[in-house]
């Protein structure tokens, strides 16, 4: 193991000298999807609660085709199969993103974390307490008021636990991004193992990286409910 | 021609990647009530290892795990062969993926299983053995049965998860749907609708187990009264 390590540590942790790889662009693409993903779950969330049907109903379809089907599945769609398309590859825009490995990859990571990240915002809006929104509506707060003051602060509040869950998923869910020949932490253990041929302690110091990253954002999130969540906690008896 | 002459190829890898799943949840089933024994069980030892098990394997992407298993069981059974002078065994990537896939998924089941039992009430167990059941007949009859009723969304949701990621096992080399819709498409430039197709057989799949699930949870929720609201 500590010969591997020793050889290879700076390209499981940043560079193989000419670019960024391994940690640093798992890392990367995490950060990039999640808040992109985020961003634009919160308002698919109101949507997917939404009473208008034409509203929630393609929400709804979205969130099904993505949550239903192998990320990994999405990503050959992307990479490969949308780019064999001679509209996409004569279309000069699509052209120049498509082509990129590392566009595709935060494209689908983006898109399916969005489709979780919707569903989960939209349960936590729906288990809002109606006298809250009642009270709301009784010191004649607007529509955009009420989601804005009431709704979506305790709805993001309640939806921590969920959304830590799915940061993890997400993190696992890079390792997949090898398959748009990006130079993640899988790619790197991969590299290293067709190099020396020892498979277990190049996939193991992966693992071990990954197991690191999982642990520190468990503690973050851990963090995070003691700060936002603690009114939810259990009273202890006297 | 339909699927541009794939068609019995395409049928075949389904009928492999449905296989690999049902085995792979049996296996992953069984090792998941062990799990969650051992980790309610009273001696350390046993259930330390236990949460080791399902810790380390939930901090560690299936992928990871899957490669690190499959590739460092072959090398030990090479290293092996090599000691006895025998011919070197290659592990088939089907069982290689039901033993994988099973193992890590019994992790996610075991956490699963540990939640229900405890939510099981003490009242009947006691009766149960007031009435002179043996251990075995207060899980089968009792615990298992009401165990099951706090399980099934978890398991509904471990089963989903674990039949996308047989997704992954086309990676290590075996002949699933993936893989020989890969194939196809680079053999008669149609990636785009075979990489649809992929798609769309997996979400008919998650479809038929969202119907089956809804069916299983009415027929568990038998006599429990939801409250109304």
């Amino acid at each position: 193991m500590m010969e591997l390590v020793s050889e290879y540590w700076r390209a499981y942790l940043y560079t193989d000298g000419h670019r960024l790889t391994g940690l640093a662009i798992t890392l990367w693409m995490l950060v990039l999807s999640l808040s992109i993903g985020f961003c634009a779950a919160v308002p698919l969330g109101i949507a997917r609660v939404s009473k208008n049907r034409w509203i929630s109903t393609p929400v709804r379809a979205y969130t099904y085709v993505f949550r239903g089907t192998p990320m990994y599945v999405q990503l050959l769609f992307i990479y490969s199969g949308l780019y064999s398309l001679e509209i996409v590859r004569e279309t000069e825009l699509l052209n120049l993103f498509f082509r990129v490995g590392f566009n595709c990859a935060i494209l689908t990571f983006a898109l399916n974390t969005c489709a979780y990240t919707t569903e989960i915002i939209a349960g936590a809006i729906r288990a809002t307490p109606n006298g809250e929104v009642e009270a709301g509506r009784a010191c004649g707060m607007s529509e955009f008021t009420l989601y804005r003051r009431v709704i979506l602060p305790g709805a993001l509040r309640r939806a921590l636990p969920a959304l830590s869950n799915e940061v993890i998923f997400m993190l696992h869910g890079t390792s997949v991004a090898f398959a748009a020949t990006v130079p993640d932490l899988l790619k790197i253990a991969r590299d290293a193992n067709a190099d020396t041929f020892r498979s277990f302690e190049a996939f193991g110091f992966a693992g071990l990286l990954y197991l690191t990253v999982t642990f520190l954002l468990v503690w973050l999130f851990r963090k995070a409910e003691q700060r936002w969540l603690s009114h939810l906690k259990p009273h202890k008896a006297h | 021609m339909l699927l541009y002459g794939y068609g019995p190829q395409i049928l075949e890898g389904v009928k492999v990647t449905l296989a690999l799943s049902l085995s792979a949840l049996a296996l992953s089933f069984l090792i998941g009530l062990l799990g969650a024994a051992a980790k309610l069980s009273p001696n350390r030892l046993l259930s330390g290892v236990a949460t080791a098990y399902t810790t380390l394997i939930r901090g560690v992407p299936d992928l990871v795990s899957m490669l690190v298993l499959f590739y460092g069981f072959q090398m030990l059974l090479n290293d092996f062969t090599e000691a006895q002078g025998w011919e070197q065994i290659m592990i088939d990537p089907f069982a290689a993926g039901v033993m994988t896939l099973g193992f890590i998924y019994g992790a996610y089941f075991s956490e699963t299983f540990r939640g229900a039992f405890l939510a099981v009430p003490k009242g009947p167990i006691e009766a149960g053995f007031a009435f002179g059941m043996t251990r075995w007949q207060v899980f089968r009859r009792i615990l298992f049965p009401q165990m099951m009723r706090y399980a099934l969304p978890g398991i509904g949701n471990n089963w989903q998860v674990l039949m996308k990621s047989t997704a992954l096992v086309s990676i290590i080399g075996l002949n699933d749907l993936v893989r020989i819709a890969d194939q196809a498409g680079k053999a008669t430039y149609q990636v785009f609708f075979f990489t649809a197709l992929t798609g769309l057989i997996y979400l008919g799949i998650t479809t038929v187990s969202i119907i089956v699930l809804q069916r299983l949870e009415r027929r568990y929720a038998t006599g429990a009264r939801m409250a109304e609201l």
